[in-house]
């Protein structure tokens, strides 16, 4: 074997090894894993078709309307947009730097509940050729109402209390979401299924809350491992939302 | 009344800076304050008003620094709605209160009403200072809310509760700003009250030998008249603004009733009524107007019989009636801002016939200048321009009154662009030319220096075409359904309006530069015009029997003895007037 | 100068007046009983204030293209003095003011000083920072109670209305375009949840001021089916410029199918 041989297998195994390691999987946080189902008891109220019939722009874009959402179900019984959060048992922890947004599309919320943890930067966009007034009605927080006129910038914003704060649009006030502030980084949303995944959680005993926005939310203790906990919630609803 | 005793000096001549400049008793420079402070807030509201017009045309244009005024007015120097409506409400305020109310009024009033009945000063000197210094004070707090909270109320000048009566509840612009401009308005109040006192005492009580009540210009008849109205309207302003603050600082419900839900919940407040807001806001603000106008009358009265070189028709009798009746007729018809509020639909019957009666005086007036015109030796230099001017747009506004008069035509009519036509007609143009008039008339006699009449002609031509411009299309747009107060025009039946309002747009920006011609003419003026003569116009009032400027005292230590009417124009002999203060003609003559 | 004042003051005028005389911009064909009543005050109006405001700003005009400075020529009062001039304007002010009085108040009475029909449909109007919405009883024929606190835009409870427990508020059908059947009164209730707005089509020749704190009536008839606007006019926010709803006017089966299929939702 020449030289060359001689730096030429360590220095293959090098490459090899640093390709192995850059391209292998993300190492799994430290910490367990919380997921489970959020379902409900009794008749759900129906959820109404919107009239947005004042903005021809947005009208066009939902035929069919779209419907309310202040209680949405799923496939076998399940509730969507609750929020799942750990709500006593943790140390505080300061927010992240990345942000949260909040889009305004024909004339909705999208999302329609936003999860953040209190001081993260939020900003709120507008994509919509019509102007919006987006006014959100904290009880905690410092309260704001502004315009976005079609082509504003986004509002950048943060919530410093855990509230859940409900947030309409007064110039299109079927437009209804909230951003629920939780002071913790460990919540999760229940997607179309009811599921809910929150993921990163140190092991311990904790207080895990359920809240959807027309029910009074629902606690239960939780002891998270270093895998997996299942964690599922049962709301009771009444026929009516209003 | 009997002839008074002439003034006996209430001070000495002033010396010092201070004393004679700033912290003055002379009513000459309170005049002269209140007028500069009337320029500085013309340019300002003038300013407000282009920026409002570019918007209209323009509703997406980044105006080059707008967010230095606001940055959250506008993000990207793009106008937001919110502030828009705060611009509109700082403009009518400034231009109401400020321009229009202290310009021809406390302005021009305060130099020459002592003068003009033969006095050495006004009654209360010192309270004519504090007047000053208070509508001053004023002024700033209502800059002032510019910078606070978050910006200047959006409510309008007329500032309806329960808009500006919830605080901040009812949304963006009506935090502390609003409460800035009670207080603003509160102080205002005061201000003119104290003048108004001043002004109805000098009158009565300071003038000179001679000079009876039916022998005083009619420039002072309007101020003393305007004074009395005054008296009574701004005592009515001042507690409704102070109402306004306990509604919306200390949770109380004058204006409030109960049930409103504001910001997702039911407000606390129970009992009050938006309709007491209206009353006590009208029964101020119509009287108002008068007060805006009348000041323009008396003051194109004087010096259109000096233009025209005789007596007005129906000499000064007819036009003190005109000018008494729409004073005490102004106190009656408050209730035609108010046919569709919601009162009961029978009171606007009983408003509109008060309403429609005064046209009777008004008109009368207007057929007193028009037939003063008739068989006249016009000189036309500027002052008389504008005096002629003022007489066709107070047609072209007093026009459209007579629609917005009959409860059945406002129901179309209310709230769109018809009346905004009809109301800058008489205010902002009508009132304004009579502030004009009376600058180009009386300006040699204040600084002692001949304004430009190249640049006053110039001047007058530009701004009577442009104004004509501005507004005559706003009646066209009013008939079509354009609603006012609108930050922009997104609704299918205003979008082909657009193109009108961008004509507008363009027709008040030109305007507006035009007004730089007149600015500069004071400059020059100022400093490089030529001596004034004591009677450049060869005029028969007091104030053209002293020098130009007058001395501190006015007449210098004389006692001056009245023998003649106001308007002794066109008589026989090689000078073709007699003043007031000439010996009176041997029989024989 | 007086002949160029003379001139551009004519010229102003006669220019103004134009853009009147050929309705380049003007009032909406009207689409209701009372409109016709409007549209012709207003028209008699216009003549008359047309003919004073031509009058004088010609005669302004003429008097100062003639009138100036010239010399050796003296100056004349107008010929009788302010008497006849006085007299003049109380008499044709004064008779034009009471015509204009007489037949107005018709005008005004018929829409806001008579009571409905007995046969209206009554639809609840409310109004709020930056939206109107409609309320028709269902066929129930019974409107269920309001309860501000109960408002609730988002899931849709526009009148804070109970359906859980108020059987009367079960079938109200809540729409955002006002609905109706041609030529059939309708009454509307106005009610307002927090500022001071205005309901106004400009077709109808309707306008109404809707406060918080008071129910306020209006009735009218539509005589043509068609999609109109209907604009709030009184200053009640930054979103003033945005409310609005439309008037939808359909042919009576359209409205009764229309409603029924609300109805059933």
């Amino acid at each position: 074997m020449g030289l060359k041989h001689i730096i030429a297998v360590p220095a293959l195994f090098l490459a090899g090894s640093s390709l192995l390691v850059l391209s292998a999987p993300p190492a799994r946080p430290a910490g367990g894993i919380i997921t489970g189902k959020v379902t409900y008891t009794g008749t759900p109220p129906k959820m109404h078709p919107i009239d947005m019939s004042k903005e021809p722009y947005c009208e066009k874009l939902h035929n069919p309307p779209d419907k309310t959402q202040t209680v949405v179900t799923g496939p076998g019984d399940t509730l969507e947009y609750v929020v799942v959060y750990i709500s006593a048992g943790e140390k505080s922890m300061p927010p992240p730097t990345t942000g949260e947004r909040f889009d305004q599309k024909g004339c909705m919320y999208i999302p329609h509940i936003l999860a953040m943890q209190a001081g993260q930067d939020l900003k709120i966009y507008t994509d919509d050729p019509v102007a919006h007034n987006i006014h959100p009605e904290p009880r905690l927080n410092a309260e704001w109402n502004k315009s976005q006129p079609p082509g504003a910038p986004p509002i950048d914003v943060q919530w410093e209390k855990p509230e859940f704060i409900p947030v309409k649009c007064n110039i299109h006030p079927w437009m209804h979401g909230y951003f629920a502030v939780v002071a913790t980084p460990h919540y999760a949303v229940t997607d179309a299924d009811g599921n809910y995944k929150i993921v990163g959680v140190p092991p311990g005993t904790y207080t895990l809350t359920a809240w959807q926005e027309a029910n009074s939310p629902i606690s239960k203790q939780v002891t998270v491992t270093s895998g997996e906990t299942k964690a599922d919630f049962s709301f009771h609803v009444l026929p009516y939302a209003f | 009344m009997h002839d008074a005793q002439p003034a006996v000096h209430h001070h000495t001549a002033p010396e010092g800076f201070i004393r004679k400049y700033v912290f003055s008793v002379d009513h000459k420079v309170i005049g002269l304050q209140y007028y500069g402070l009337a320029l500085v807030a013309v340019f300002v509201g003038m300013v407000l008003s282009w920026l409002m017009r570019l918007h209209l045309g323009w509703a997406t244009l980044a105006i080059p620094g707008l967010h230095l005024l606001s940055s959250a007015g506008a993000p990207g120097n793009v106008m937001t709605p919110e502030y828009y409506l705060s611009l509109m409400t700082m403009h009518g305020t400034i231009m109401v209160f400020f321009v229009l109310t202290n310009a021809p009024l406390a302005g021009f009033g305060n130099y020459f009403l002592p003068i003009q009945v033969g006095a050495a000063d006004m009654a209360f000197p010192r309270m004519n200072m504090m007047s000053f210094w208070v509508t001053f004070t004023a002024f700033i707090v209502l800059m002032l809310s510019f910078f606070v909270g978050d910006g200047p109320p959006l409510s309008g000048w007329t500032a309806y509760a329960t808009l500006s009566s919830v605080g901040g509840a009812s949304g963006p612009g009506e935090a502390t700003g609003q409460t800035f401009w009670a207080i603003s308005i509160a102080l205002f109040c005061i201000g003119q009250l104290l003048g108004s006192l001043n002004f109805i005492s000098t009158t009565l009580d300071l003038r000179t030998k001679g000079m009876t009540l039916a022998r005083l210009p009619l420039s002072t008849w309007a101020w003393f008249v305007t004074s009395c109205i005054g008296l009574l309207a701004f005592a009515d302003l001042l507690p409704a603004c102070i109402l306004l603050i306990l509604d919306r600082s200390f949770g109380t419900s004058f204006f409030n009733p109960a049930g409103m839900v504001l910001n997702g919940e039911v407000a606390k407040y129970s009992g009050g009524s938006p309709l007491l807001w209206q009353h006590l806001f009208w029964f101020f603000g119509h009287p108002e107007v008068y007060i805006a106008i009348i000041p323009a009358f008396g003051i194109v009265s004087h010096i259109l019989a000096a233009s025209a070189r005789k007596p007005l028709l129906g000499g000064t009798r007819v036009l003190i009636g005109c000018m008494i009746a729409l004073a005490f007729l102004s106190y009656v018809v408050w209730g035609h801002h108010m046919f569709l509020s919601g009162l009961n639909p029978f009171s606007a019957i009983l408003f509109s016939v008060p309403t429609l009666i005064i046209t009777i005086p008004a008109t009368i007036a207007v057929l007193m200048w028009i037939g003063t015109v008739y068989g006249a030796r016009l000189r036309f230099n500027t002052a008389c321009l504008f005096c002629l001017g003022f007489i066709s747009v107070f047609v072209s506004g007093g026009i459209s009154g007579f629609f917005l008069a009959q409860p059945s035509i406002d129901i179309y009519l209310h709230a769109t662009y018809f009346v905004v036509a009809h109301f800058h007609f008489v205010m902002a143009v009508a009132a304004i030319f009579g502030i004009f008039a009376g600058t180009y008339f009386w300006m040699p006699k204040m600084i002692g220096r001949m304004m430009n009449e190249t640049l006053g002609k110039w001047h007058f031509w530009l701004t009577f075409v442009g104004v004509y411009c501005i507004f005559m299309p706003m009646h066209y747009l009013g008939l079509a359904g354009n609603v006012r107060r609108y930050a922009a025009f997104t609704d299918n039946f205003l979008v082909p309006l657009i193109p009108v309002h961008k004509f507008i747009t363009i027709a008040a920006l030109f305007t507006g530069a035009a007004q730089f011609i007149f600015l500069f003419n004071l400059f020059y003026t100022r400093f490089w015009g030529p001596k004034a003569p004591d009677n450049p116009w060869e005029a028969t009032s007091l104030e053209w029997s002293t020098t130009s400027p007058p001395p501190f005292d006015n007449f210098g230590g004389r006692q001056m003895v009245v023998n003649h009417g106001a308007y002794e124009y066109g008589v026989e002999g090689p000078k073709d007037y007699i003043m007031q203060t000439d010996p009176v003609k041997v029989a024989g003559d | 100068m007086g002949k160029a004042f003379g001139a551009v003051v004519s010229i102003i005028a006669l220019v103004s007046a134009y853009f009147i005389v050929v309705h380049r911009w003007w009032l909406p064909v009207d689409i209701s009983t009372t409109g016709p009543l409007i549209d012709h005050q207003f028209n008699e109006t216009m003549v008359e204030a047309g003919i004073l405001f031509i009058a004088a700003q010609l005669i302004l005009g003429l008097f100062c293209w003639q009138y100036g400075d010239k010399p050796g020529r003296r100056v004349k009062e107008f010929p009788g003095g302010p008497k006849p001039v006085v007299a003049f304007g109380v008499i044709i002010v004064g008779l034009e003011i009471l015509a204009l009085s007489l037949v107005g108040s018709k005008a005004w009475a018929a829409i806001y000083m008579t009571p409905a029909p007995s046969d209206a449909i009554h639809i609840d109007v409310q109004a709020e920072q930056f939206a109107f919405f409609f309320r028709y009883p269902g066929p129930d024929g019974k409107f269920g109670k309001i309860h501000p606190e109960l408002m609730n835009d988002g899931n849709g409870d526009y009148f804070g209305i109970d359906p859980m427990n108020d059987v009367a508020a079960r079938d109200d059908i809540m729409v955002g375009t006002l609905t109706i059947p041609v030529n059939k009164p309708i009454l509307l209730t106005l009610h307002s949840k927090d500022m001071i707005h205005d309901f106004y089509v400009p077709e109808l020749r309707i306008q109404q001021d809707i406060l918080p704190g008071l129910e306020i009536p209006i009735h009218f008839t539509a005589t043509k089916v068609g999609r109109y606007e209907i604009a709030c006019t009184q200053l009640c926010g930054l979103g003033h410029y945005e409310m609005r709803a439309f008037l939808e006017v359909l042919p009576q089966d359209k409205f009764d199918e229309w409603l029924k299929e609300q109805s059933g939702d």
